[in-house]
């Protein structure tokens, strides 16, 4: 009896370590989105008070009004959707081409992209800057597009899932008379379903979050991405604190938005390839 | 595993299937990898051709001044947030695996939320919490009495900050890996240690650490590449001030490229910063070989 009694206080207090962390852990987004419904002239009033005295939209109003903002999320909307549709179709077929096929080069390939996951951008990033300028894409939005969609943990999760799909699948078909290209869209494509969903979901955050390659690649302001205006705004000297949480609070939304419809794809995904990129 | 005879028409297709990721990988990672190794015995800005310097631009990164406090402050800023990270993230693993806390599941969602914002908003969200005069942080210290605290305009301070928030921000995520790993313990091992009579210290120790240790290998190289990397926070929190106390080196490498245009000499720099990278991950490999001999 006493035993579990011990036990239960036991349980008592990690539950409430737990509270208390998990309150830490939520109290500073918590903060700014709360913040960011405070009229101007009660953001930094003394005494500061957790939840608005009068709430207000005229933060989102103003920052949305504010020329460049709506432009901002267009342009890193169109990125984000457009680079993880590149980004599933060519992970996923090359993962495919890792997991199922026997070819010269094929573990050479393999552990050179797994390698490169080691490379910081920043490191490569002057000669991407040069080879960017080359190939003109400089100040476009398939600067941020393409490139990263080649990302090597992409390639990594689609491999780690095919090889779990039984070759006589493959076989079966092109016993069946199914072309190769076929096999891969009728047979593996709906099988792979969930890591496609997984690639696709990681990817979509990746880009939308992105700072670095919009960084290197994009100088002109109505090309630029929500994350560049938002360092931009930072830097200033004099921050406009209502505007600028406001805009925090929009560019948060979409990452929680996906996070909450699909959270079992985010736990599994970081477990499953310790994901990264 | 399908293999195709040399020749054969086939032979081609799992090239095919690789190509479109390739073709981009090698254009845009590959390619720069070996330039970037080039450029760095140059001298060259955008206006001027590339001028061939063999190791100077490394003679004068020894005795640039800036570049060595970039040095020590990457460093120092590495090695303590990740030792603190692992030992945070451990922690939030072991009290969120074993079922003795209510709402588990939910409680692992609301860890691993930060490391979903970008380092932007989060640094955005964290400035406007340690503000000297405004922060959220400050005028409860002094509510309580206190002074207010500069958390982000004292050279030691602003570091100590950034590394807290570097913490808030991945804990979560390293915790889930950490969870994945402590669950592939076989619970025989916990059960032998029980009726051995081990105390749960001993049994941590003895069972749950070495058992854990490849999880915590991938961690420590995850988070290691991860804290060098670190740049989007500190531009939005400090800009590397005051003063170079928080400037690390790859916002060195950003500005002595795209700012002081001396690509030849940023790419000296990124060099140094690639071969810190690879040294630390091979000492990481050699501890937890040697912790698994033991």
């Amino acid at each position: 009896m006493s035993n579990k009694n011990a036990l239960a206080s036991k349980s008592c207090i990690s539950t409430t370590i737990i509270a208390l962390l998990a309150i830490i852990t939520l109290f500073p987004i918590v903060w700014v989105a709360l913040s960011s419904f405070k009229p101007q002239s009660e953001l930094f009033q003394v005494p500061m008070r957790f939840l608005p005295a009068h709430w207000t939209l005229e933060n989102y109003i103003e920052s949305l009004g504010r020329g460049d903002f709506p432009r901002y999320f267009a342009n890193t909307a169109i990125v984000s959707v457009t680079s993880t549709v590149i980004a599933v179709v060519i992970n996923i077929m090359a993962g495919y081409a890792l997991a199922k096929y026997e070819f010269p080069g094929r573990r050479f390939c393999f552990t050179v992209m797994l390698a490169t996951l080691m490379i910081p951008l920043q490191v490569i990033m002057i000669p991407i800057f040069l080879q960017l300028k080359r190939l003109g894409m400089l100040n476009s939005l398939w600067g941020i597009i393409i490139p990263p969609a080649a990302t090597p943990t992409g390639v990594f999760l689609a491999r780690q899932y095919m090889t779990t799909i039984p070759d006589s699948l493959v076989e079966a078909s092109r016993i069946d008379g199914g072309g190769e290209f076929f096999t891969f869209r009728r047979i593996i494509v709906p099988i792979a379903k969930p890591i496609i969903a997984t690639i696709a979901i990681f990817s979509f955050m990746w880009r939308w979050n992105d700072y670095l390659w919009p960084l290197i690649v994009i100088s002109k302001q109505d090309r630029q991405t929500l994350q560049q205006a938002l360092a931009t705004f930072v830097g200033q000297l004099q921050i406009n604190w209502s505007d600028l949480l406001a805009m925090t609070t929009i560019t948060i939304i979409p990452v929680i938005a996906v996070f909450l419809a699909f959270q079992n794809f985010f736990m599994e995904g970081v477990t499953a390839g310790a994901v990264k990129g | 595993m399908t293999q195709f005879k040399k020749g054969s028409k086939e032979f081609w297709i799992p090239y095919l299937f690789l190509l479109p990721n390739l073709l981009i990988f090698a254009c845009f990672v590959i390619v720069p990898a070996v330039q970037g190794l080039a450029m760095a015995c140059t001298d060259w800005s955008v206006f001027s051709a590339p001028r061939f310097v063999g190791l100077s631009n490394f003679v004068e990164l020894s005795r640039d001044e800036v570049f060595w406090t970039t040095f020590r402050n990457t460093i120092v800023y590495s090695v303590l947030t990740v030792v603190c990270l692992i030992a945070v993230s451990l922690l939030l693993a072991l009290l969120l695996s074993k079922g003795s806390v209510k709402g588990e599941h939910g409680f692992r969602a609301v860890f691993y939320i930060p490391s979903l914002l970008s380092m932007i908003t989060v640094g955005i969200a964290w400035r406007f919490i340690l503000g000297d005069e405004m922060g959220v942080v400050n005028y409860v210290l002094r509510q309580w009495g206190g002074e207010g605290v500069h958390w982000l305009t004292t050279g030691n301070l602003a570091m100590s900050s950034i590394i807290v928030v570097s913490i808030w921000t991945y804990a979560g995520y390293y915790m889930l890996i950490f969870i994945s790993g402590l669950q592939a313990i076989p619970g025989e091992l916990y059960e032998a240690a029980r009726v051995d009579g081990a105390g749960p210290w001993y049994t941590f120790r003895k069972i749950t650490l070495p058992m854990l240790s490849p999880t915590t290998l991938v961690v420590s190289i995850l988070a290691t590449i991860s804290a060098f990397k670190a740049y989007e926070l500190i531009l939005t929190m400090t800009k590397g001030g005051p003063g170079y106390a928080t400037k690390l080196i790859v916002q060195q490498v950003y500005e002595s490229a795209f700012l002081e245009d001396r690509m030849g000499y940023a790419s000296a720099m990124a060099i140094v910063l690639m071969l810190m990278i690879g040294a630390f991950t091979l000492v990481q490999f050699k501890i937890s070989k040697g912790d698994g001999e033991q």
